[in-house]
C-alpha cells in the first residue's frame, strides 16, 4: 500500500509506509484507512469464505460415510429386565461411560430406552411417566416418553434413541438410533 | 481558517472552569476529560490544564492491543472505538502525557477528543471556550502571535528517546530556549521529606 494523503499518522521510526512491516498496513491507525476495504480485499474474503463453505459441506458428506462405515456401537448388558418396576427408570452410560442414557419401563414387555441429552442445550432430561413425556427443566422442553418426539419448548430433534433387545431376561443396548 | 489549539500552562489559575465544561461536551456528556494537575501541591498553587496532544504517531494507538485508538483525517485521536476496546490500559500506561483515562463501568477507554462535535464544525472546544485566563486558547496562529508576542508554540517533545510532535502546540517564552526535561532520571531520584522541602522554601 503507498502512503495516501488519508495516512496522517507518521510511524514511529519516521521512514515512509512502503519501508513499513506489512502489519503496520493491515492495522493502520488513521480512521480512513481502517474504514477502508478494497475491492482486492473484498473479493479475497469472498472466496476465501466460499471455499471455507464447500470444505464443510464435504466434511459431512465425509462424516456420514464414515458413520454408516463404523456401524453401531457394541452390545452391552444393562440390567435384569425385571428389575425395573412398571413406570419406574434406570439411567446407565451407553455407549461410552459418560454418555449418560435413560431407560423406562412403560409396560409389561415394553421398554424404551433414549440417550439423556435433551437436543435443545444438552441438558439431563427427567422422565414423568404420568404425563407420558420427558421433560426438560431447562427451558420447559417436553418429549414424547414413547418416541422421543418434541412436543413442547425449544427442542427441535426428537432425542437419540438406544435400541434395545431382551435375552434370556437381561436387557441389552445393541445401538444407537440417530434421528435427524 | 486553520483553527488550532493552544496551551498556555502559565497562565492557569487552577479555577476548575476547563473541568466543568468539558464534561458538558457530547462526545462524553458527564465524564470530564481534561486533566487539571498540581505541578508541585505542597509547596506550589500552580496547575496545569492537560489535553489530548493529538501527536503525529500517537503511543496509545501504536501500543494499543485491540486496534481500538483511531485518528481522523484531521488528525484527532478518537475515544477508543467501543466494539474493539478490551480495556487493557495499555494506552493509559503508554501515553507520555498522560492523556487517556480507563472508564472501567464501560471497559472503555475514554480521552479528550478535542470535542469533536464542536471543533469539527468550527466551533471551540468547551474547556477553550470557558478558560478565563486564555491558558487553553483554540484559534488561527496569527491570533495566538497578536496575544502572546513573547511567547513561541512548540509542538515536539522529547521523552527519553521518544520524539513527539503533536497537533496541539504548547506556548513556551520565546526567548529562554527550549528545555527538555529528562523524565526519566526522576526513576533515580530520591525521595524527599516534605519538611524538608518546606525548609528550603523558607530559606
Amino acid at each position: 500500500m503507498k502512503s495516501t494523503p488519508d495516512q496522517l499518522s507518521v510511524p514511529p521510526d519516521g521512514r515512509p509506509y512502503h519501508d513499513q512491516p506489512q502489519w503496520r498496513n493491515d492495522f493502520p491507525i488513521d480512521w480512513p484507512q481502517d474504514e477502508l476495504v478494497a475491492r482486492r480485499d473484498f473479493t479475497k474474503f469472498l472466496v476465501l469464505t466460499s471455499f471455507a463453505f464447500v470444505v464443510g459441506q464435504l466434511w459431512i458428506v465425509f462424516e456420514n460415510f464414515a458413520r454408516k462405515r463404523r456401524g453401531q456401537p457394541p452390545v452391552r448388558r444393562v440390567t435384569r429386565a425385571d428389575a425395573i418396576p412398571i413406570g419406574g427408570s434406570l439411567v446407565f452410560e451407553y455407549p461410552a461411560a459418560h454418555d449418560i442414557c435413560i431407560l423406562v419401563r412403560t409396560g409389561p414387555q415394553h421398554y424404551v430406552a433414549f440417550n439423556q441429552k435433551c437436543t435443545h442445550l444438552s441438558c439431563a432430561v427427567v422422565p414423568e411417566v404420568a404425563k407420558k413425556r420427558f421433560y426438560c427443566p431447562c427451558h420447559n422442553g417436553s418429549f414424547d416418553l414413547e418416541s422421543g418426539i418434541p412436543i413442547a419448548g425449544p427442542p427441535r430433534r426428537p432425542l437419540e434413541r438406544i435400541l434395545l433387545e431382551i435375552r434370556d431376561a437381561d436387557l441389552y443396548a445393541v445401538g444407537i438410533e440417530v434421528r435427524a | 481558517m486553520n483553527l488550532e489549539f493552544f496551551l498556555d500552562p502559565n497562565r492557569c489559575i487552577g479555577c476548575q472552569s476547563c473541568v466543568a465544561a468539558c464534561s458538558e461536551c457530547d462526545t462524553h456528556r458527564g465524564h470530564s476529560m481534561i486533566h487539571l494537575e498540581y505541578v508541585d501541591r505542597p509547596i506550589s498553587v500552580q496547575t496545569v490544564p492537560v489535553v489530548c496532544m493529538h501527536c503525529d504517531s500517537p503511543t496509545c494507538a501504536e501500543v494499543c492491543p485491540a486496534d481500538a485508538i483511531k485518528r481522523t483525517g484531521d488528525g484527532v485521536v478518537q475515544t477508543a472505538r467501543k466494539p474493539r476496546c478490551i480495556a487493557c490500559n495499555n494506552c493509559v500506561l503508554a501515553c507520555p502525557f498522560g492523556v487517556p483515562k480507563m472508564k472501567t463501568e464501560f471497559s472503555l477507554m475514554m480521552k479528550c477528543d478535542m470535542c469533536y462535535d464542536r471543533t469539527s464544525a468550527g466551533l471551540k472546544p468547551m474547556c477553550a471556550s470557558v478558560c478565563p485566563s486564555g491558558a487553553l486558547y483554540f484559534g488561527t496562529r496569527e491570533e495566538i502571535e497578536q496575544l502572546r508576542p513573547r511567547s513561541q508554540p512548540v509542538n515536539t517533545f522529547q521523552f527519553g528517546q521518544q520524539t513527539i510532535t503533536t497537533k496541539v502546540h504548547m506556548m513556551v517564552p520565546r526567548d529562554s530556549g527550549i528545555q527538555n526535561v529528562d523524565v526519566l532520571s526522576a526513576m533515580n531520584e530520591e525521595p524527599v521529606a516534605r519538611m524538608d522541602v518546606f525548609d528550603e522554601i523558607d530559606a
